[in-house]
């Protein structure tokens, strides 16, 4: 009897007994520019190689500018993305230029060439990495050294660590989304509840869920502590990656194996952790975590301690004060979180025919330019650019202010990324996490609106 | 990597619980190319006012913890981002360990790869360390996995595997290489769909 985790675990084990460091083999590393010039350059004091340049894949994300993305203005960033283009040339790799078809976010750019698959070891420097869980993949962010290592190895040192079940049960509500559900997890359980486990989602709302969904329920799964979180691979994971460029040549013989892929009973987890959606409202944060969250309807809660009142001061809040009562001046739709397809679908139905509020600048930076190319032949961005959002072109963008893209100081932002850590949108910037809905319209109403009673409005 | 085997030193109490990536190393700074030099912007937005002067109110800039080499700080210290820069940083300015009520695991891996030590205390034992007087020496004891100040000795867990490499400050990757053989064997084994 096992878990998912633990019987990909095992497919990966070189050497090395349970309870101690293990070798576990890399199926893929995936690399970007931030993370990664330090692990080149290591390997090249070394005078050491890329083992498997044909299991390493690279993209362009945190320093691309949305704007114009061929003109990068800033000699620092140009730098680092100068080094990744010039490493990647040297070792071998291959590498989604900022501009070519395939460029994005480096956990869009996985799923969406078909790299991403069930039963495998993904790696990247990143801590999002886990977004790839969803496909029933063991993904984990890593360091540089960490990098370098699986550069020159193609395996990494790791304790096998704790498995972790969490239940959703369920159905969701109309208006209430994937994000809201990882949300309230991390609300409910706090920052750290996942720390020293592999986490799996399951259950049923889960199952109901699409890919994408999944991937934003998978990708915040470090924002609770646990690097790893996973969904059991079924008819969907596979119909998405069937098709796709890299998918396996033996289709079936992988589907074959992947439906091997899934935990054997309950009692296998080391703990387990429950969630009930059918009553679930919009989530929005109010602090500088994930877990300083609200519901909609919910006003912000007493100081239980000496981090709420710095997050009370930093955010220039009160408790007792309701989410609609936050003065919103920014809005981010975006980030490997909610920068696919359907969260710019969710969005623009609550943007259609409408403009955006006039004391409000809104953006949307699709994740990746195939969701763009999407978007625009579907007529999303004409949707948008209508109601006065800026219309972006591919990258990480406002999420993490590495690019020209941040929150001006003291301002509010609806952001449908993944941290609200202090300065992370921008110096002083007031980050509030919440779904794209929520952030669409918060963008034409200058606050927080219940998006439950608009749905289906238009 | 430098060897960690016993370090003696001033420790500096910065008890905030989860304390980030971003908080450690603003993203503003990981765009060098290098792994040095990123000591300077530790705790950036925490050390420096607005002009840049030095925070007085900050802890790491009062006059009587400028020798402090080992950070005390609550749980979930590290969390985020994957950025190895945090380490880098916290090295840079001079910490030798780190001692918290828990790591994410990310960070705890990052710090283990750099020499940094990375020991897990319970509050009490913690609460007793950010409370000595500042001119106290704290020596920390890796092979025999122990703190002490004083009468005063706690017990700490690592892996065996990381504390290896940390006493003898091994090159990681020149160790797995010496499986080489073994990985290629791995990479034959491996379903044609999943290669």
């Amino acid at each position: 009897m096992q878990t998912l985790f633990e019987k990909v675990w095992q497919e990966h084990v070189i050497k090395g007994e349970k309870g101690q460091a293990q070798l576990i083999y890399v199926d893929l590393q995936m690399i970007h520019e931030v993370t990664s010039p330090q692990a080149f350059e290591g390997l090249r004091q070394a005078n050491r190689s890329v083992r498997r340049p044909d299991k390493t894949f690279a993209t362009m994300d945190h320093n691309t500018p949305t704007k114009d993305i061929y003109h990068i203005t800033d000699l620092i960033s140009k730098k680092q993305i100068d080094t990744l283009r010039k490493n990647c040339e040297e070792f071998g790799i291959t590498l989604c230029d900022n501009g070519s078809e395939r460029q994005g976010i480096v956990h869009m750019v996985g799923p969406e060439v078909g790299l991403t698959q069930p039963g495998k070891v993904i790696v990247c420097g990143d801590s999002h990495t886990a977004t790839h869980g969803a496909f029933g993949a063991i993904a984990f962010g890593i360091g540089t050294s960490e990098v370098e290592h699986v550069l020159a190895t193609q395996t990494i040192w790791q304790k096998q660590p704790k498995t972790l079940g969490i239940k959703v049960t369920g159905q969701l509500p109309k208006g209430v989304y994937a994000k809201d559900i990882i949300l309230a997890l991390i609300r409910k359980y706090g920052v750290d509840f996942g720390v020293g486990y592999a986490a799996e989602f399951y259950g049923e709302t889960i199952e109901g869920l699409s890919m994408e969904e999944r991937m934003t329920i998978c990708n915040m799964s470090i924002e609770g502590g646990a690097k790893i979180g996973m969904i059991r691979p079924d008819e969907k994971t596979f119909e998405y990656i069937k098709g796709r460029e890299y998918a396996p040549q033996d289709f079936e013989a992988a589907v074959a194996h992947w439906q091997t892929l899934y935990t054997d009973d309950e009692s296998c987890y080391d703990r387990i952790l429950t969630l009930d959606v059918s009553t679930l409202a919009p989530y929005i944060t109010w602090g500088t975590n994930p877990e300083m969250g609200v519901a909609f309807d919910e006003a912000f809660p007493a100081i239980k301690d000496h981090n709420d009142t710095l997050a009370y001061e930093y955010m220039d809040l009160h408790p007792g004060q309701m989410p609609s009562e936050i003065p919103i001046e920014y809005v981010f739709i975006g980030s490997c979180t909610n920068g696919r397809l359907s969260d710019l679908q969710e969005a623009a139905q609550f943007i259609r025919g409408k403009k955006v509020h006039p004391k409000v600048t809104a953006m949307v930076v699709p994740g990746s330019r195939p969701v763009k190319k999407a978007a625009e032949k579907m007529g999303l961005d004409q949707i948008f650019k209508e109601a006065g959002f800026e219309w972006r072109e591919p990258g990480c963008s406002m999420c993490l202010g590495m690019n020209p893209d941040r929150v001006p100081e003291y301002v509010h932002c609806a952001s449908t990324s993944n941290r609200n850590f202090v300065g992370r949108q921008g110096k002083n910037s007031r980050t509030h996490l919440c779904s794209p809905a929520m952030a669409a319209a918060a963008a034409i109403h200058g606050h927080f609106v219940d998006v439950r009673k608009e749905v289906g409005e238009n | 990597m430098e060897k960690f085997t016993i370090h003696t030193g001033q420790s500096v109490p910065l008890m905030n619980d989860n304390i980030d990536t971003d908080q450690l190393i603003p993203k503003t700074y990981l765009k060098r190319v290098e792994k040095s030099g990123f000591g300077e912007f530790l705790f950036d937005d925490w050390r420096y006012l607005a002009d840049r002067s030095l925070n007085p109110d900050f802890i790491l800039n009062h006059p009587d913890y400028q020798q402090a080499t080992i950070l005390v700080a609550g749980d979930n210290f590290g969390s985020g981002s994957s950025r190895e820069h945090a380490a880098w940083a916290l090295m840079d300015y001079g910490f030798k360990a780190v001692i918290a009520g828990s790591f994410s695991d990310i960070f705890y891996m990052n710090a283990t790869k750099n020499g940094l030590l990375p020991i897990v205390l319970d509050q009490n034992a913690r609460e007793k360390i950010a409370h000595l007087p500042s001119d106290h020496q704290l020596t920390i004891d890796l092979e025999a996995q122990t703190v002490s100040v004083g009468e005063d000795t706690y017990h700490f867990d690592i892996d065996e595997t990381w504390k290896y490499k940390l006493l003898n400050g091994l090159d990681e990757i020149g160790i797995t290489l010496q499986s080489a053989d073994e990985i290629t064997a791995y990479e034959q084994t491996i379903p044609s769909y999943r290669a």
